[in-house]
């Protein structure tokens, strides 16, 4: 390790340090690393050494299919968000029109309702016994299903239309928060020499952004790899379900974990067309920054589109699913407040909140120690603490119960044997479990976009200040976090908002009597008994509403608007 | 770091052992939603002062408990399937008692013979029909689901599902693996739209003109008779009691095991004792309308209307151990495919 730390990359700085400093940034790197990295790697374990190689079965019959769908549904999901994203990101920042303050936030609304809450509503919304279908047959006078035809949406195309509208929210927050930072210069530049605002959109804006665009994209991919909810409720045969199958139904972990490994080369092969997108771009934001943007002003049908392109994610993604829960929630009232109710709230929030604020600290380490040591064996890390974010939540769930088990029961054995006391599991089976999956989960939200800020801030900054005679933990205090302030809270709060809809990892490490928002809504919804989830749900969205609003406004605030 | 450190002790704050060993508690691990054991174990605390706590999960108890070794504060394990108990044995998870309670309580086709699991409650595997669009008498095997009669017009939940996996693997101990790949591919060309759903919305979907025939479980049809809302779809179907006339109607188990490590052994058996009781068995039987294991008590009001069920005498130690067989013939016949 100490030799690949003193073999510095071309690509990016000379080394910013005296070599005594930089190995604690180095070594708390690497522990950090390791912890994230021991459940994947205890779950790859698993798959090298399964109880029944299941191998030829899967290839035989069902792993293709898994492979081809996951396929099918992570382009669909991709392009959606993509289009979505991109566009309502582009009005918010650059087009005067009715409305644009408002949907600057409104825009991640979606981002508060989990996949499987919007897969149930509007299940229940359009299927046979639904308001829309029931509609149709009074006008028509149809009678029967059998009379006429009628979009089926427990389907790839309806779950690629679901995740579709509960993800876009991660393109466009970082789309957007790229397109804040951008120097208003380079736009007026490009104009300037003759190319219209498309053009300019497509040569000059988006490259810049890219990098930005590329990890929110590879959010959406990888969140769209891991759903289970969705694809289960509609019979979707993804490489998760594919997992869950092997799982439950054969009961054969190391098969699961088998497949596991499969969508970690996915994963692997997202990470890296992320990377290589943004390999040597290099852009350090000038000190114009202070400069305000100048908005576009438009023709009355032209503000009407810019209204269309940023009201419809909303009404589908948000307003209808909200509105329905709300009635239900309403209808059901009685059957659903209880005591247990606030409890889980808290639950939900206190779980969440540790985790997010974990994750951050780690993030930045990690971030900041490749920035200082920008060597191979540092990117190898960093990719590898990543991974976790492309692990199915039940599948970590295993993997966290695996080494914290083993080292409960070493523990306790080492603690009888020496001071006849028991510690019993100390670790799993508590609270601990939970965050600690979180943390594992979550971490590449939070590292990379750190890390693709942190990309942003010329390297002459840390030299300036190290020049004066700051320590590297001083300069990111005094220099780096400072100038990061809105990307850290909104991958903090992209995190919050993430584990408040974890579903699978909680429902299998957490303690006994012990339940989250989810999990409670889980056990109704799963049940065929949405009415009775509804309220839950409807808590679980609006928890994730406040730190929305919050986002957009430290978005908006990092730099002066007028 | 320090500042690293510090979070990292605030989250150890967190970790909250659990009082595994606690008096007058007892711990479960649930494949069987919390709210549906939640008037049993009100009664069973209200007679013993036990409190019950409740873990419950849709898949990865087995694992978590082998992880958790001798540490585990899992008391006993509920499942509402026969083949998760198996599954318990096979990994050697569960200790066998020899109980005088519960062997008077349940009888010896529905407990596993070292005591290592016992049946508390059965189920049969039904099929639904349309009063309207299917005659009396016009289905009444399982076999005839496969016939060209009823092309496109068949509904069931996925092949994958522990109910249905155990109703293949029952047709597997009957008619071999072969026959039994061409039945089942027979009724995946009958079926009106993909498997999706639970079973409630195959009823749902018969009363709505989707399909004539579908699959389900006989507490199904009792629990929508119950709820308002539900009440005209379940009433458009007709119940029948599949190969009544010939070797009897499927049946599966809900039951409980009492794990390797209990910690609190005495109260699980207690509980155990309980559950089996006539008190509990009949709160079973009226609140989930299933059938009762307990000989001893008579079903009462909807499981009572539907008559006495002729049961398969298949031991359901076979169903279990043709189970990993159902699951590859599912996949081989892409039975949940397009």
């Amino acid at each position: 390790m100490s030799e690949a730390a003193t073999s510095v990359d071309p690509g990016l700085t000379p080394p910013l340090l005296a070599k005594r400093t930089s190995r604690r940034w180095l070594f708390s790197a690497i522990l950090t690393t390791a912890i994230v990295a021991l459940p994947v790697l205890s779950v790859i374990f698993l798959a090298f050494f399964p109880e029944e190689n299941i191998w030829p079965h899967l290839m035989d019959t069902t792993l293709p299919r898994y492979l081809v769908t996951t396929l099918k549904l992570m382009t669909g999901v991709g392009a959606i968000t993509l289009v979505i994203g991109l566009a309502s990101a582009w009005a918010v920042t650059m087009c005067e029109f009715p409305g644009r303050k408002f949907f600057e936030w409104a825009m991640l609304l979606p981002f508060a309702v989990p996949a499987y809450v919007i897969a149930y509503v509007y299940t229940s919304l359009l299927d046979y016994a639904g308001p829309v279908q029931g509609a149709l047959r009074d006008w028509f006078g149809w009678t029967s299903a059998a009379d006429y035809w009628f979009p089926e949406i427990r389907s790839l195309e309806g779950a690629t239309l679901m995740l579709g509208l509960v993800l876009y929210p991660y393109v466009y927050l970082l789309a957007r928060a790229a397109f804040l930072e951008q120097s208003p210069s380079l736009f007026a530049v490009s104009r300037s020499l003759g190319h219209s605002a498309l053009s300019t959109f497509f040569k000059v804006v988006l490259p810049i952004a890219r990098p930005a665009v590329a990890v929110g994209l590879s959010l959406v991919l990888m969140e769209t790899l891991n759903d289970f909810g969705t694809v289960d409720f509609f019979a979707v045969q993804t490489l998760t379900a594919g997992l869950f199958d092997t799982w439950m139904n054969l009961g054969n972990i190391g098969g699961a974990a088998q497949i596991a490994t499969t969508m970690l080369i996915f994963v692997v092969i997202l990470v890296t067309l992320e990377r290589y997108s943004r390999r040597r771009q290099q852009q350090y934001a000038g000190r114009d920054n202070r400069d305000p943007i100048r908005r576009f002003t438009m023709s009355f049908p032209r503000q009407l589109v810019c209204v269309a392109v940023c009201a419809l994610p909303v009404i589908f993604g948000f307003v209808i699913p909200g509105v329905t829960l709300g009635v239900y929630a309403w209808e059901y009232f009685d059957d659903s407040w209880n005591p247990a109710f606030i409890r889980n709230t808290f639950n939900s929030l206190f779980l969440s909140g540790t985790a997010a604020l974990t994750t951050l600290l780690i993030g930045v380490t990690l971030a900041y120690s490749r920035r200082l040591h920008d060597t191979r064996g540092m990117q190898v890390l960093m990719r590898l603490s990543s991974l976790g974010y492309a692990m199915p939540g039940a599948v970590l769930a295993i993997g966290v119960i695996m080494p914290m088990a083993g080292f409960d029961n070493w523990l306790d054995t080492l603690m009888r044997n020496t001071f006849n006391v028991s510690t019993g599991l100390l670790l799993s089976g508590s609270a601990f479990a939970i965050v600690y999956a979180y943390t594992v989960r979550f971490l590449a939200v939070s590292a990379g976009s750190v890390e693709s800020a942190l990309q942003k801030i010329t390297p002459s900054m840390d030299m300036a200040s190290r020049s004066l005679g700051n320590s590297p933990g001083k300069t990111l205090v005094k220099v780096h976090l400072p100038m990061l302030r809105g990307t850290l809270v909104t991958a903090a709060l992209v995190v919050f908002v993430d584990c408040m809809k974890e579903l699978p990892a909680t429902l299998i490490l957490r303690p006994f009597n012990f339940e989250t928002l989810a999990t409670y809504v889980y056990q109704f919804a799963s049940d065929e008994r949405l009415y009775h989830s509804a309220l839950p749900a409807l808590i679980i969205v609006l928890a994730g509403i406040l730190p929305i609003i919050l986002m957009s406004r430290s978005i908006s605030n990092s730099r002066s608007m007028t | 770091m320090r500042m690293k450190l510090t979070a990292a002790a605030a989250i150890a704050l967190t970790a909250l052992p659990l009082a595994a060993s606690a008096d007058g508690e007892v711990n479960i691990y649930s494949y069987r939603q919390a709210y549906l054991l939640e008037p049993l174990l009100n009664a069973f605390e209200k007679d013993t002062g036990i409190k019950a706590n409740v873990v419950f999960a849709k898949q990865g108890l087995a694992e978590r408990l082998e992880r958790e070794g001798r540490n585990s504060p899992a008391d006993v394990v509920m499942t509402v399937d026969i083949s998760r108990l198996n599954e318990l044995v096979e990994r050697d998870l569960v200790q066998g008692i020899q109980n005088d309670v519960l062997e008077e309580n349940i009888p010896e086709n529905l407990r596993q013979p070292d005591g290592k699991w016992f049946g508390l409650t059965t189920r049969a595997r039904l099929i639904y029909t349309s009063k309207e669009r299917v005659k009396e008498g016009e289905i009444t095997t399982y076999e005839q689901l496969a016939d060209d009669k009823w092309d496109n017009r068949i509904c069931t939940r996925s092949g994958k599902h522990p109910y249905n996996i155990a109703l293949i693997s029952s047709m597997i101990s009957h008619h071999g693996e072969a026959e039994t790949e061409a039945w089942l591919k027979g009724v995946k060309d009958n079926l009106a739209r993909k498997p999706q759903g639970g079973d409630r919305d195959q009823i749902k979907a018969i009363a709505e003109g989707v399909c004539d025939v579908a699959i389900g479980n006989s507490y199904y049809y009792g629990n929508m008779l119950q709820d308002e809302s539900q009440r005209p779809a379940a009433e458009a179907v007709r119940l029948v009691f599949p190969n009544a006339d010939g070797r009897g109607t499927h049946i599966n188990v809900s039951g409980i095991a009492l794990t390797k490590s209990a910690p609190n052994r005495d109260n699980a058996i207690k509980l155990m004792e309980f559950l089996s009781s006539p008190e509990a068995q009949g709160i079973y039987a009226t609140a989930n309308t299933e059938y009762p294991a307990n000989p001893h008590i008579k079903p009462t009001g909807l499981v009572a209307e539907w008559g006495p069920v002729h049961p398969d005498s298949l031991s359901l130690q076979e169903i279990a151990d043709n189970r990993n067989a159902a699951v590859k013939l599912v996949d081989r016949v892409d039975y949940d495919g397009e």
